[in-house]
């Protein structure tokens, strides 16, 4: 009888294993037939594209059952996964580099407004992009130069990778190796934000959607910080906001959720995110 | 212990035999879910050199380039960790200063000075401390340690190497003097007795006899509070600021080594990709000198 | 003089221990105070809406997915490492070698457990970003955590126990299953316990591993994020201290409520073996 039991014991053990092991096979084959049957889209990328593609897919998911996974994690990531197919679609806050166009498809799904932000005490309010790039490179280390009060300039940046960084220094035009050494790295728009809004010595850069009152937004060579003057090619800030998908990987759910981010209503929800819709 | 075969029907040969098999099998069993540790631990090991010593066998770069460089721009293939090994270093230096002679003189009240009831109730709620996630710890070093370095101390700005060190003094508080409590509790009586008999004030006692006996268990609490502070990581990511400079002062961001990697882990591809592994290399020989150190110290105080 | 070197010595017990309470009271105090607002049904139980507003469910059902994974692996293959350590091996070199790998990999920093799961088992087992992914590494980060407090609930065991069921004609096997591990049994749920709390304390791993996605799971296939990473990324990303905070509040009562019932069981426990 204990022999019995002890069997049991034993057999229950190794059937737990067995049983999950075989569990996770299983789903794991699910989870791929349905991937290719179109019922999960796959996104990652870009964090200043996210909250807008996160709220894209909220309104997408209320009409289609269609599961959309996004994930914040960087432009340059969300690149990368889209060419190695860990994700269908990535998120880019920045222009594709040569060697990237070559393996991808990028579709604009609305554009975006990079905005220098400041402190709401801060008395500078209007900066030329030679002035913006002396702050970020460390050649000018005080606001008095630009008319602030005595006190110094704490440069706040995004991490290496990120895409508003890198739209950042190629429209003001200096390279990561310049980036002031002692400058507070965050890794995110909304990271930013609260860093300055937080600092009256701080200065830093975040994407239009992220604007609110905690900040203050710096003018651009006398230009203000509005989607209307992006969209007339005033304010120099911009970057578009890609989707990009690997030639022929697109599934139908993919290319029908693409298709609802350019249709009127998916336009909409850009506007009303803060983001610059494309027509 | 044998079991005797020597059975006359065969009914019952059968199932000793069985009994025995499965004795045996099951032995093995047991033998297997051991050397899984062993097998994961070299797995890890495996992976995390293999990876992280990629570019230096077969990338060109120099490993000694690597620790003392002073440039980290991954984009431009420059990857130069000095500035971490010091942010690291310091960090955990400034937070023992602060954590451990507060920790422990915690314990020693509340294992030797207070009354009973009041210990009853702090203790238990400091152990329950120890359970709190360090993200926690990190959100309330953002939200009060950062701006009361900013507006009161007028800093210019509070995510620096003395907010990290104040973070993670607070964080291993808990572990300092949970440990070290149930040490020093664990000195005999008579120790304090035969002390106190021959006239030695409480104090007296407490640092001369008491303290002294319970070294290597105090010793286990700096060293399990140490290896929380080098090893924690999201917590300092919120309040170290992430800076890639040699910090030179205690008002300077830093970026520690724990830090470098979840923040560009997400990312990083290729050699960069490599390169974090490279710096959790750095990482794990830091944390096996501790041990070993840690080691050779404890076999001394044993003696 | 030596009058005046106690009292200040004293005098710095009183002021550390002062200062530990007050700290520590200050972090749950201010844990509370800024999260206290937001408690309420719909946060706990509401879906994630990334509008604002929206509850937890998600990151609460992604916590009790992890931990039940790693359990379910961990707590088996612990618990017979620990039954092989104690009661079957010769203490020898291989017992040291284990031994020490185990406690190596206790004291290997979280980040690390994070890196190597994005490598082997998101990339190389291509599990992905995953709640599989991310449970499977913490099944390694507390298998050490099981395997020592399983030892150490064995060592209380006393010998009289193994010798009188041998005596009985029981074998090892059948003295192990139905004597040594029974009375075992309260020092194996505090290790069970204590792996609960590190896996819900848990984060720098589980953020390498798991993935950032602010949904409802699909399958253990899906990325996700924990409670605690959820914490996290509203702090760094919004800069949203209070629903920090709130969560924090969640985080607090669950490992409170965790503590207490082993605490009951453990006491329910010895009673019962102790008849």
């Amino acid at each position: 009888m204990s022999i019995i039991k002890i069997v049991k014991f034993g057999l229950l053990t190794l059937s737990v294993l067995a049983v999950l092991s075989a569990c996770t096979t299983d789903d794991k084959n699910n989870s791929q037939a349905s991937s290719s049957n179109g019922d999960t889209i796959a996104i990652s990328g870009s964090t200043s594209v996210g909250p807008l593609a996160e709220k894209l897919a909220h309104k997408y998911g209320e009409q289609e059952n269609t599961n959309i996974e996004i994930n914040q994690i960087g432009s340059s990531a969300g690149i990368t996964n889209a060419i190695s197919g860990v994700s269908e679609i990535g998120m880019s806050s920045r222009d594709l580099k040569e060697e990237e166009k070559a393996q991808l498809n990028e579709v604009v799904i609305a554009y975006d407004g990079i905005v220098v932000a400041t402190h709401p005490t801060n008395k500078v309010k209007d900066l030329t992009l030679e002035q913006v790039k002396q702050i970020f490179t460390g050649e000018v280390t005080n606001w008095k130069e630009f008319g602030g009060d005595d006190m110094e300039i704490v440069v706040v940046s995004r991490e290496d990778g990120s895409g508003s960084r890198d739209a950042f220094q190629e429209i003001v035009d200096y390279s990561s190796g310049d980036l002031i050494k002692n400058a507070i790295i965050a890794s995110g728009n909304g990271n930013i934000k609260t860093t300055v809004a937080n600092n009256k010595h701080a200065v830093g850069f975040i994407s239009f959607e992220y604007i609110d009152d905690s900040i203050s937004t710096i003018d651009i060579n006398g230009v203000e910080a509005t989607a209307d003057n992006v969209l007339e090619q005033k304010y120099k800030l911009s970057r578009p906001f890609l989707f990009v998908h690997k030639d022929g990987q697109l599934s139908q759910a993919g290319q029908k959720f693409i298709d609802f981010i350019l249709s009127e209503d998916g336009q909409a929800i850009a506007k009303e995110a803060g983001a610059i819709p494309i027509k | 212990m044998s079991i005797p075969t020597t059975n006359h029907t065969e009914k019952i040969g059968n199932a000793n035999k069985r009994k025995y098999l499965l004795e045996k099998v099951s032995s093995k069993v047991f033998l297997i879910c051991a050397l899984l540790s062993v097998f994961t631990l070299l797995l890890i090991i495996g992976f995390v050199f293999y990876k992280g010593a990629h570019p230096f066998v077969a990338g060109g770069y120099s490993f000694v380039d690597f620790l003392l460089g002073t440039d980290w721009v991954p984009s431009e293939d420059k990857f130069g960790i000095l500035p971490m090994i010091i942010a690291s270093i310091y960090a955990t230096i400034g937070a023992l200063i602060i954590g451990v002679p507060i920790g422990l003189f915690t314990a020693i009240f509340l294992a030797e000075i207070a009354s009973k009831r009041a210990a009853k109730i702090i203790s238990p709620a400091i152990q329950l401390l120890a359970g709190i996630p360090s993200v926690l710890y990190g959100v309330f070093g953002l939200a009060i340690i950062v701006p009361f370095l900013q507006n009161t101390l007028g800093l210019v700005k509070g995510q620096s190497l003395i907010a990290v060190i104040l973070v993670l003094a607070i964080m291993m508080l808990p572990t300092i003097v949970t440990v070290a409590e149930t040490a020093i509790r664990a000195v005999p009586k008579t120790y304090r007795e035969g002390s106190l008999a021959l006239g030695v004030s409480q104090i007296g006692t407490i640092f001369r006899v008491v303290v002294p006996a319970a070294k290597s268990g105090i010793l286990t609490a700096i060293v399990l509070g140490l290896g929380r502070a080098i090893g924690e990581t999201m917590a300092v990511i919120l309040v170290a600021g992430n800076s890639l400079i040699v910090p030179t002062s205690l008002t300077d961001s830093i970026r520690p080594l724990t830090t470098n990697i979840a923040l560009e882990m997400g990312y990083a591809a290729g050699t960069h990709q490599e390169m974090l592994f490279a710096t959790g290399i750095v990482l794990f020989s830091f944390i096996l000198i501790l041990n070993f150190v840690l080691a050779r110290i404890s076999a001394k105080g044993g003696n | 003089m030596r009058q005046f070197k106690d009292n200040l010595l004293n005098g710095l017990l009183w002021l550390s221990a002062f200062l530990s309470v007050a700290v520590l009271v200050m972090i749950v105090g201010f844990i509370f105070y800024k999260g206290f607002g937001l408690i309420s049904f719909d946060f706990i139980f509401g879906d994630y809406s990334p509008t604002g507003g929206g509850g937890i469910l998600p990151m609460i059902v992604t916590t009790i997915y992890t931990i039940a994974i790693s359990l379910i692996i961990a707590t088996p293959i612990g618990i017979l490492a620990a039954v092989y350590l104690q009661e079957y091996a010769k203490q020898g070199r291989l017992v040291k070698v284990i031994r020490f790998a185990t406690e190596s990999l206790t004291g290997i920093p979280s980040i690390i457990y994070g890196l190597f799961g994005a490598v082997f088992f998101v990339t190389t087992l291509k599990l992905g970003m995953s709640i599989i992914a991310a449970s499977l590494t913490l099944t390694i980060i507390v298998l050490p955590v099981i395997i020592r407090t399983t030892e150490e609930a064995l060592k209380t065991v006393p010998a009289a126990y193994r010798e009188g069921s041998l005596a009985l004609g029981n074998t090892k096997l059948q003295t192990l299953y139905k004597v040594i591990l029974p009375s075992a049994m309260p020092g194996i749920l505090s290790g069970i316990i204590l792996s609960i709390g590190r896996i819900v304390g848990e984060s720098a791993a589980i953020f390498l591993t798991a993935g950032t996605v602010a949904a409802m799971p699909e399958s253990i296939f899906s990325s996700a994020r924990t409670l605690t990473v959820h914490s996290y990324l509203v702090t760094q990303e919004a800069g949203d201290i209070e629903l920090a905070a709130a969560i924090g509040i969640v985080l607090i009562v669950l490992i409170l409520a965790i503590n207490l019932s082993a605490t009951f069981i453990s006491k329910k426990l010895n009673k019962a073996t102790n008849k």
